[in-house]
């Protein structure tokens, strides 16, 4: 059943829509990703102009990190102040890359932009998962397990206007929150992700949070964020596509709940291997996109590019 | 004086083209659904004549169907850095978002050289480019380029010896419209030509709209883009609430 997507203008497959976010939903329950970072790549390889997924898969990400937040909430595990402080770092980035986003829309770059940015960042997740899965996988079978030292003095702490975030059980600066926030926000804005990959990391590592509040703050950041980036695309480049994001949205809902359930009976680190391929499989597609001589060295874009 | 008069009278009273373009069209406006996948046109007609078919050469028909005018610009990728990038870019000033001539003989054949540049029928003529930037030396290899892709696309469309003409009198063509159509007013052209030159035209107007959610959806984006993207927005968080809501139901059982 095909269906005519009325903002992107070309007529698509529904069920290969609904088909992508069940995927991409099953992946993000088994794993915990927000799997905005798998989603948009696959969107244009089905087709849909890179610009209008950039902007639906961020709306399509308010869906599933609200989702996700609500379950938090009641666990306690959100860090309202942190993840307030980590917000005025998204919002500020997320204007900052739908500028930048419509300054290079305007050039002809930005389908450039959108996928040299995925190469760089789907390869570096991809390999750091690999082998951090391999890593896992012969500890497993060494049943020995090297604990993780947390330093407990940092440059962090060095900065000036610190604040007590009580949740956390942290004093620290509140700038390397909003630079944290700031990039995160860049990335949604020109990714279309939530960009959870890169500030769960940042959350444990350098702002040294407890492992428990990280993904539901990460997640209260991540639903303002693109929900700021959804309006400011509908708004500049009218790019959001509301029939598109209800399919993805029904397909991804339903998967992630299927995946949250599968994955508790599944080995997690031969599964992680399997989505780290995948991920440089997806990262490896676009590369050479960039690498090889394009069949078409042509292309087609609206007068003047606004 | 009254002589003038008479022959003023008698210059205006004769028809102006003795064969005449009678037309029918399978219909008259295109609706882009949800469900839009494309769609055939019909085109069918008759030439009415008061007088005798002329013998000198046979009649040919060619029928135009032209979607939008709009400016665009082409971008010719090259490599820098090691990987293929956009650089030079070309204005078009205007050109036709949809474009497909269907004839009922070799397009050369039916329409001679000057005839063409006078009506702008054949694709390249249809399109209106007027200059390029001084760094781009080959701005003729964009139009061609924008004429090849949107030929792939079906957007463009050349169909040669695809009209039936029975007895120079009956015509009848399809045109196959693709799913990625724009909206707008598809100009219609139906021209009778003998000996390459045009004897008659005919023009119309196909209306091809977007309707109903399709229609909502793009005009609240455009007109209303707030209001469209807080919708948005209210959807996905109802979708993510009512998601964690419905399968609270199943796991508590």
């Amino acid at each position: 059943m095909h269906i005519y997507l009325p903002i992107a203008e070309v007529s698509v497959n529904a069920f290969v829509l609904l088909g992508l976010g069940g995927l991409v939903g099953v992946l993000s329950g088994m794993f915990g990703v927000g799997g905005g970072f798998l989603m948009t790549p696959l969107l244009f390889f089905i087709g849909i102009p890179p610009a209008v997924a950039v902007a639906t898969e961020a709306n399509q990400i308010v869906a599933s990190s609200f989702s996700g937040v609500l379950a938090h909430f009641k666990r306690k595990t959100v860090d309202l102040k942190m993840g307030s402080i980590l917000l005025v770092g998204g919002l500020i980035g997320a204007a900052l890359g739908v500028w930048l986003f419509n300054y290079l829309k305007s050039m002809g770059q930005v389908d450039l932009l959108v996928k040299l940015c995925y190469v760089v960042f789907l390869g570096i997740i991809g390999s750091l998962m690999f082998i951090e899965s391999l890593n896992a996988i012969r500890r497993s079978k060494k049943s020995t397990t090297t604990a993780t030292k947390r330093r407990d003095r940092t440059w962090v702490h060095a900065l000036p206007f610190k604040m007590r975030f009580r949740t956390s059980g942290l004093y620290i600066s509140i700038i390397p929150p909003i630079l944290v926030g700031l990039f995160v926000g860049v990335l949604a804005a020109i990714m279309g992700v939530g960009g959870g990959f890169v500030m769960v990391p940042a959350m444990i590592y350098i702002l040294g949070m407890p492992t428990k509040v990280v993904i539901g703050t990460s997640l209260f950041q991540i639903i303002f964020v693109t929900g700021f980036t959804t309006l400011l695309h509908a708004t500049t480049n009218y790019t959001v596509d509301m029939a598109l994001a209800v399919l993805l949205l029904v397909g991804g809902v339903i998967g992630a709940q299927i995946g949250a359930r599968v994955g508790v009976h599944l080995k997690a680190e031969q599964l992680r291997i399997l989505l780290a391929i995948m991920v440089m499989g997806v990262c490896f597609k676009l590369a050479l996109d960039l690498l090889l001589m394009p069949s078409e060295l042509y292309s087609i874009a609206a007068a003047g590019g606004h | 004086m009254y002589l003038r008069a008479l022959l003023l009278l008698l210059i205006t009273a004769l028809p102006l083209q003795a064969e005449e373009v009678v037309l029918g069209m399978s219909s008259d406006t295109i609706s882009i659904t949800t469900s839009f996948d494309g769609s055939e046109l019909l085109i069918f007609g008759a030439v009415k004549r008061e007088e005798p078919i002329p013998s000198e050469d046979t009649l040919e028909v060619i029928i135009a169907v032209q979607g939008p005018k709009e400016p665009l610009t082409l971008r010719r990728k090259e490599k820098k850095f090691g990987i293929w990038i956009n650089a030079d870019a070309v204005e078009i000033d205007l050109a036709p978002s949809f474009y497909a001539i269907s004839t009922s003989g070799p397009f050369g054949d039916i329409l001679s050289e000057v005839e063409d540049l006078r009506h702008k029928v054949s694709i390249p003529r249809a399109i209106r480019s007027v200059g390029a930037p001084m760094t781009v030396t080959d701005s003729q290899s964009f139009t061609e380029a924008l004429i090849r892709i949107r030929t792939n696309n079906e957007l463009y469309q050349l169909n040669e010896n695809a009209v039936s003409f029975d007895e120079q009198t009956l015509f009848r063509t399809s045109i196959a419209l693709p799913s990625d159509l724009t909206e707008g007013d598809y100009k219609t052209r139906i021209l009778l030509t003998r000996s390459g030159k045009v004897v008659s035209s005919f023009e119309t107007e196909l209306d091809v709209r977007k309707v109903g959610l399709e229609k909502f959806l793009f005009d609240l984006s455009r007109q209303q883009p707030l209001v469209y993207g807080i919708l948005s927005l209210t959807i996905a968080i109802l979708a993510g609430w009512g998601a964690s809501a419905i399968f609270q139901v199943f796991r508590r059982q």
